[in-house]
């Protein structure tokens, strides 16, 4: 699947631009945080690269596909778990029969990866029923049990307590050390600082910064950035 | 049989006591409107499902059309199938005219567009909410349109109860295409309008009492349903 190559991609909405020629190569291995204020355009800009939105001009590269169905290379968690109304362990299994396995298959994988984020016991319950935090880590355990090869994140505990961000932070590790490709957007710095190899700083729709993570905290070369890094709140 | 309690006594008096030929018009108008319910769900429920999720062009016109049919008079109805049944309509051949078949038609022509047009604003909406996990996961659209039905199950069952309740009160239409023949095609309704018109008021109310009772059973049914699956799934 990677590289992938962003080339000149912009995205409109109506008159609105919302992504302006944005170029960018992400490589396989590090893990790659979107980073910029509420509305820089980071959800759409990974919309754009998981093709759930078309660009309006510009293109989507997946350099490594064997010309085959790059969709089913990668999963994506949003924000606010959708959740299906059913069981636990039959939303990871619909997720697998989408993909082709068959029943027995899916259920055995689905169980094993309930096991690993710690939702085993709930697998019978409603998916619904369950909290906020928990219903985040059964979307995180559908993504997973496709076993993608990249992984895209949309500010996923931008609507959980510490402790559920915890969680979420600790699988999404695990899930990059298994060996998937992470790619998340937050506007959290500190989770930025915990999570992020890379950062792609997006800022009113224009890739800004695209540099590791150290030289990116201790020296911005943008002035945005360093304004956006300075006004963080303790 | 003059004084409202008097009528009262004696339609309870049909009803406690089993009448035959109140049964027998009850047992009509049940079969009836049932048969009507089950070809609109059949007709009606793809066809609500298929616009919420698809587009093309003349689509809103539809959905207002759709809607705007949800008003239907049922004497109207009744009229358009008279013409289509009668001898010299195109389908006069049939010679079901004046049957439990032409009755069960007029009620289906009328309570199809309801089921339509409820189920697709409760498909869309759900549909709002599932698109972009569902494309996500790889969902193709008549996958989407199944997972949606599932879903919605519940919501929808109460569409089908409503569409039962507005065919088995409904009047104009059987009156019309049905003739309110004796023992043959009077249906509850019907016989209201008739026993009241002769002045046989304790069956007219014995058949109102059980009809409206109809009417709120069903009602209170659509709600525990409702009330049960949110409690279990959310």
């Amino acid at each position: 699947m990677l590289p992938l190559e962003l080339d000149q991609l912009t995205f409109s909405a109506g008159n609105a631009a919302i992504i302006r020629g944005i170029s960018a190569r992400i490589e396989a291995g590090p893990r790659t945080v979107i980073l910029g204020p509420n509305g820089a355009g980071k959800s759409v800009l990974m919309r754009l690269c998981h093709g759930l939105l078309t660009p309006t001009s510009g293109r989507v590269v997946w350099h490594g596909s064997k010309n085959g169905d790059v969709r089913r290379h990668q999963a994506m968690v949003f924000q606010r778990p959708v959740m299906l109304r059913r069981s636990a362990l039959a939303n990871v299994v619909y997720g697998l029969k989408l993909a082709g396995k068959s029943r027995s298959q899916s259920e055995l994988r689905a169980m094993d990866v309930l096991e690993v984020v710690g939702l085993a016991q709930h697998a019978a319950r409603p998916a619904r029923v369950l909290s906020g935090g928990e219903q985040q880590r059964l979307a995180l355990a559908r993504a997973w049990a496709l076993g993608p090869d990249v992984l895209f994140l949309d500010e996923p505990t931008a609507n959980l307590d510490p402790a559920s961000t915890q969680d979420i932070e600790s699988i999404i590790n695990a899930i990059h050390a298994s060996g998937t490709k992470i790619i998340m957007t937050t506007h959290n710095l500190g989770q930025a600082r915990r999570l992020g190899d890379e950062i792609l700083f997006i800022s009113n729709g224009r890739l800004v910064e695209h540099t590791p993570i150290d030289r990116f905290f201790k020296q911005p070369a943008s002035a945005e950035a360093a304004t956006f890094i300075k006004d963080e709140m303790p | 049989m003059n004084s409202l309690g008097e009528a009262f006594a004696a339609a309870w008096k049909l009803i406690a006591g089993f009448d035959a030929e109140l049964a027998q018009v009850v047992g009509l108008s049940l079969q009836v409107s049932l048969s009507a319910v089950v070809i609109a769900t059949l007709i009606g429920l793809p066809l609500g499902a298929m616009i919420a999720v698809e587009r093309f062009p003349g689509r809103q016109t539809l959905i207002v059309l759709l809607n705007a049919l949800m008003g239907l008079p049922p004497v109207v109805v009744g009229l358009v199938v008279y013409l289509l049944l009668s001898r010299a309509g195109p389908l006069g051949s049939l010679g079901i005219l004046f049957t439990p078949t032409a009755m069960v038609i007029a009620q289906a022509v009328l309570i199809t567009p309801i089921i339509a047009a409820l189920s697709r604003q409760i498909i869309e909406d759900a549909w709002r909410e599932y698109d972009e996990q569902l494309r996500s996961l790889g969902a193709q659209r008549l996958n989407a349109a199944m997972t949606l039905i599932w879903d919605t199950r519940f919501s929808l069952l109460t569409i089908v109860l409503a569409g039962f309740g507005r065919a088995a009160a409904e009047v104009g239409a059987v009156m019309i295409v049905g003739g309110n023949i004796d023992g043959v095609t009077r249906v509850m309704t019907t016989a209201i309008a008739l026993e009241t018109s002769k002045g046989d008021l304790p069956l007219a109310l014995g058949l109102g009492i059980v009809l409206v009772t109809l009417v709120i059973v069903l009602n209170a049914l659509a709600a525990i349903i409702r009330e049960m699956a949110l409690r279990r799934y959310g």
